[in-house]
């Protein structure tokens, strides 16, 4: 019987730093049949595994037909993403993966799809941009909608800019705090639902981020005609396994790193917003 | 595995058999010459009674009963020769399927800063063990459903769970703190044995559940059991259920335990509750378990560990800043919760199997039974 | 993951950002029995492992001396008791990348901090102790380290367990913080498969509020912890000191429990004075 929890070796190859607290590990198998049989989906995670420290649930970034490395940005928060923020282009780690349940791309096709992201950048639905953009005819169109706190808290602007630039693509950000070079909105997130003229029949709505957040939008999305059953949110727990073995990551019936990160709405929507869940 | 165990033995004389006391040493005889080599049996250490290596029939429980409730257990001495004439200790078959720690894959590190990924060994000592009761096996399916389902079963569980020999014993003496028979699980023993025995005064009556129990049997050459006591066997396993004076309200309390999230019971529970997690620890279906690194000293290799973890910690909610159950009565209502209702969703039944052990063992005494009373008494309470 | 941005340097940082490959170290006493230093002592072939991978400037129990040296990491043994104690901590701190208190006199004030509940201090007991107790210059008090200058790690336990000790040792070398289990002492007995004193003896164990770290030593022979690693997190001590009235102990004897070698750790002083005040 094959050993589910043990991780293969992958390579360094890239490191990116985005902002002084995140960064952007490419990382390349090093086994060449490792590689060739590896498929994901957007919305998927792999744990990485640091050298005698721990391993780690993170988002990929990256395409899913894209052959190059796979992109992992990760936020320095805890003692593995702090250790792993010193690796180096040609330090060697563990990856196991991908788990768990994407995004919804049969339902997403034909559709307007509504990305709505709160906080700093937000990984899990960069993949799920990217799977769009590089199939644009199969979708309506792209609206992404993005809320930070402050405007420091944008990493990835350029990239933001970039997508605005792409045909039948909307970004619209908003800060809750503006200042002098920020030209978008200022506010929740929420404020920017009316201007981006969401068509609540056409329209498929992937969120992303804290869940207050998620919670206000979705209340704010329904109140627009927006159906429930459009509505899918990628969440975050503690996930130790990534296999639904541990049972760190529950939230009600479901273990978060095999029936999620992505759930769609109407399954969370007894669980969303409960403290202790 | 095929079992013709969960019928009652009268009707059934002719696959039963029956080992008289004196022989009840032919019998681990004959499971180890069957190959498991290790034999754990009920033995007293520390004052329980606990699943541990034995030789000889000598060094089982004989003539002792245990008193049980909540935060509470005692041994003491029993007229008569009985030596199964017990509930359940602290222990389920979970250690042994389920280990409290091990290593699931080591790396090391190499001059040149490759890593490499090693399994660990998975050679698991055949082990029969004696004595297993109804509530213990339901509790080896559920576990059994958890760590083996596809598509990622667990190998490390897989290969203890296939060098296990399992003789179960009918339970005919529950504790105060057990409830099996309202959950369905109890007290006779139904299926996912090996051999299946009830104890008599004078003897064993014995049946096989799978070709392997068959083959111990066939090693012993025994007659077949008598309607008497077969009979007498029905009548003590019957007597065990109605004994029972604890039990859940229902099978399923899913709807109910979901309509009372906000009761506030579960803070007049937070405050007695110790968060110690021995209820988890000695429940045999929780199944919670931390990973986490141990590196030598030189920095060139690493162990890959598991461990028992409990829902009742604060790192099992840990998320970077901060932690999604930080007071006693959101852990409490988590395992609750899961035990009694979202289980249902995962698995299609509860996770109590009624064996008590979270009653007995817990230190400030907390009932289970009695929780799920108050929560349900004062209909669906909302604040 | 949800957080805020990480935009300050701490400890680890400093710690990371030395130029010398292998970290300078130290090893610090103060008041205590030097118990502690043995985890390092002891540790027999790691110990020789050890200095392979640093350089020890200052451990006065194992021989090197050089109690001023700037170091990268700095161990420190022992509570805060006297004057001149109060003064070397800050020195030792001011010289030192991150510091590690190490065991319960450093982290809690140890067994010595009974003295803080005199109204009169160390007087009475120094008066009645020595022939001449004008040579003792004690404060009133003993503290824990973090009480007078910044603490980065805290290794609890009396005496800490060297497993617990090499285990920081070695995250601290990879660069990454320290996991610090403070579950209850129970999670680890129960993975153990000992069985619970309390519950099969009426032992007042002191297991479902204390820290683990010790490998549950006391339980494994049958015995009754008592709580040398301190206070686990989240510690229900009213609901367990409860219990143990309920298992006969007079209030008397359930203040006891909590006025021991964690007597200055908050948790357990006022549950402490809970009971004392009611008997």
């Amino acid at each position: 019987m094959h050993n589910p929890d043990r991780p293969v070796e992958v390579e360094v190859v890239e490191r990116v730093e985005e902002t002084p607290s995140i960064y952007t590990l490419h990382l390349r198998f090093t086994d060449p049949e490792v590689a060739a049989s590896y498929r994901l989906l957007p919305g998927q995670y792999n744990m990485l595994y640091l050298f005698g420290v721990g391993e780690i649930p993170i988002s990929i970034v990256s395409d899913p037909d894209f052959e190059g490395p796979l992109e992992h940005t990760i936020r320095s928060v805890g003692r593995v993403t702090r250790g792993m923020e010193r690796l180096k282009v040609g330090d060697r780690m563990g990856l196991r993966g991908p788990y768990g349940r994407g995004w919804p791309l049969d339902e997403a096709e034909g559709r307007d799809v509504v990305i709505v992201t709160g906080g700093l950048g937000c990984a899990p639905v960069v993949s799920m941009i990217r799977y769009v953009l590089q199939r644009r005819e199969r979708f309506g169109r792209l609206v992404i909608l993005q809320g930070v706190k402050h405007t420091d808290d944008l990493i990835w602007r350029r990239q933001y800019e970039r997508w605005q630039q792409m045909p039948d693509t909307q970004v619209l950000l908003a800060a809750d705090v503006g200042g002098p070079n920020w030209p978008y909105s200022v506010g929740k997130v929420t404020v920017l639902f009316s201007q981006a003229g969401i068509d609540p029949d056409k329209s498929i709505v992937m969120l992303c981020g804290p869940e207050p957040m998620m919670k206000a939008s979705i209340d704010r999305l329904l109140a627009l005609n927006v159906p429930a059953e459009s509505m899918w949110l990628s969440i975050e727990r503690n996930m130790q396994c990534g296999i639904g073995h541990c049972g760190h990551c529950q939230v009600g019936p479901y273990f978060v790193c095999q029936d999620g990160p992505v759930f769609h709405y109407p399954e969370l929507r007894p669980w969303l917003g409960v403290t202790g869940f | 595995m095929d079992s013709l165990g969960g019928l009652p033995f009268v009707g059934m004389e002719t696959s039963a058999s029956f080992l008289p006391r004196e022989s009840l040493d032919t019998l681990l005889e004959a499971i180890r010459r069957e190959g498991y080599s290790r034999v754990l049996g009920p033995v007293v250490r520390h004052g329980a009674i606990t699943y541990t290596g034995i030789t000889s029939s000598d060094d089982l429980p004989k003539g002792l009963r245990d008193r049980q409730a909540p935060g509470h257990y005692r041994l003491e001495p029993e007229e008569g020769e009985r030596s199964f004439a017990w509930a359940n200790g602290p222990q389920a078959l979970k250690p042994l399927t389920f280990a409290p720690r091990e290593t699931l894959w080591r790396c090391e590190l190499d001059d040149n800063g490759r890593l490499s990924f090693l399994d660990s060994a998975l050679t698991p000592t055949p082990t029969a063990v004696i004595g297993i009761r109804a509530c213990d096996l339901a509790a080896l399916k559920i576990q059994e459903r958890h760590f083996l389902k596809p598509p990622y079963p667990d190998p490390h569980y897989a290969a203890r769970r296939e060098s296990l020999f399992l003789v179960a014993v009918h339970c005919s003496h529950p504790a105060d703190t057990c409830f099996c028979a309202s959950t369905g699980d109890g007290p006779r023993a139904e299926a996912g044995y090996d051999l299946a025995m009830s104890e008599l005064d004078h003897g064993f009556v014995l049946v096989a559940g799978t070709d392997r129990g068959r083959a111990v049997l066939a090693l012993l050459n025994l007659s077949p059991a008598s309607p008497d006591e077969c009979a007498q066997a029905d009548d003590e396993i019957e007597a065990a259920a109605s004994a029972q004076t604890r039990s859940l309200p229902d099978r399923n309390l899913k709807d109910a335990l979901y309509a009372r999230l906000e009761h506030p019971h579960w803070d007049q529970v937070g405050r007695r509750c110790l968060s110690c997690g021995n209820c988890t620890a000695v429940c045999p279906t929780c199944f919670c378990h931390a990973e986490q690194d141990e590196p030598a000293l030189a920095g060139s290799s690493s162990e890959h560990l598991r461990q028992w973890d409990s829902c009742f910690t604060a790192v099992h909610s840990y998320m970077g800043h901060f932690l999604v159950r930080e007071e006693t009565r959101l852990r409490y209502r988590q395992w609750l919760t899961h035990k009694l209702a979202s289980w249902h969703e995962q698995y299609g039944r509860s996770g109590c199997v009624g064996c008590g052990r979270c009653i007995a063992w817990c230190p400030v005494g907390i009932d289970i039974t009695a929780e799920v009373s108050a929560l349900l008494e004062s209909g669906d309470a909302q604040s | 993951m949800a957080g805020q941005n990480r935009n300050q340097t701490d400890a680890l940082d400093r710690l990371n950002d030395r130029s010398n490959p292998r970290p300078r170290i130290a090893v610090h006493k103060f008041s205590s029995c030097d118990g502690c230093q043995l985890a390092f002592i002891n540790a027999g072939e790691a110990l020789l492992e050890l200095a392979q991978l640093v350089d020890i400037v200052h451990f006065a129990e194992a021989g090197p001396m050089d109690p001023e040296a700037a170091v990268d990491l700095a161990f420190v043994e022992g509570s805060i008791s006297t004057p001149d104690e109060a003064e070397r901590i800050r020195k030792v701190r001011a010289s030192s990348r991150y510091l590690v208190s190490l065991g319960a006199c450093a982290t809690s004030g140890g067994l010595q901090a009974l003295r803080n509940f005199n109204d009169d201090g160390a007087k009475g007991w120094t008066e009645a102790i020595y022939a001449q107790p004008a040579f003792i210059d004690s404060l009133d008090t003993a503290t824990p380290v973090a009480e007078h200058v910044k603490v980065d790690l805290e290794l609890w336990g009396c005496p800490v367990n060297a497993r617990q000790v090499f285990q920081a040792l070695r995250q601290l070398l990879f660069g990454v913080a320290p996991v610090v289990d403070k579950d209850k002492l129970c999670v680890e007995c129960k993975r153990q498969q000992h069985v619970c004193v309390l519950v099969a003896k009426g032992e007042p164990c002191m297991g479902p509020v204390t820290h683990t770290g010790c490998g549950a030593l006391c339980p494994a022979f049958g015995r009754d912890c008592y709580a040398c690693f301190g206070p686990a997190e989240n510690p229900n001590t009213a609901a367990l000191a409860r219990r143990f009235e309920g298992l006969g102990l007079m209030p008397e004897a359930v203040a006891r429990r909590f006025h021991f070698i964690n007597s200055h750790a908050p948790a357990f002083r006022s549950e402490w004075l809970a009971w004392k005040q009611g008997s």
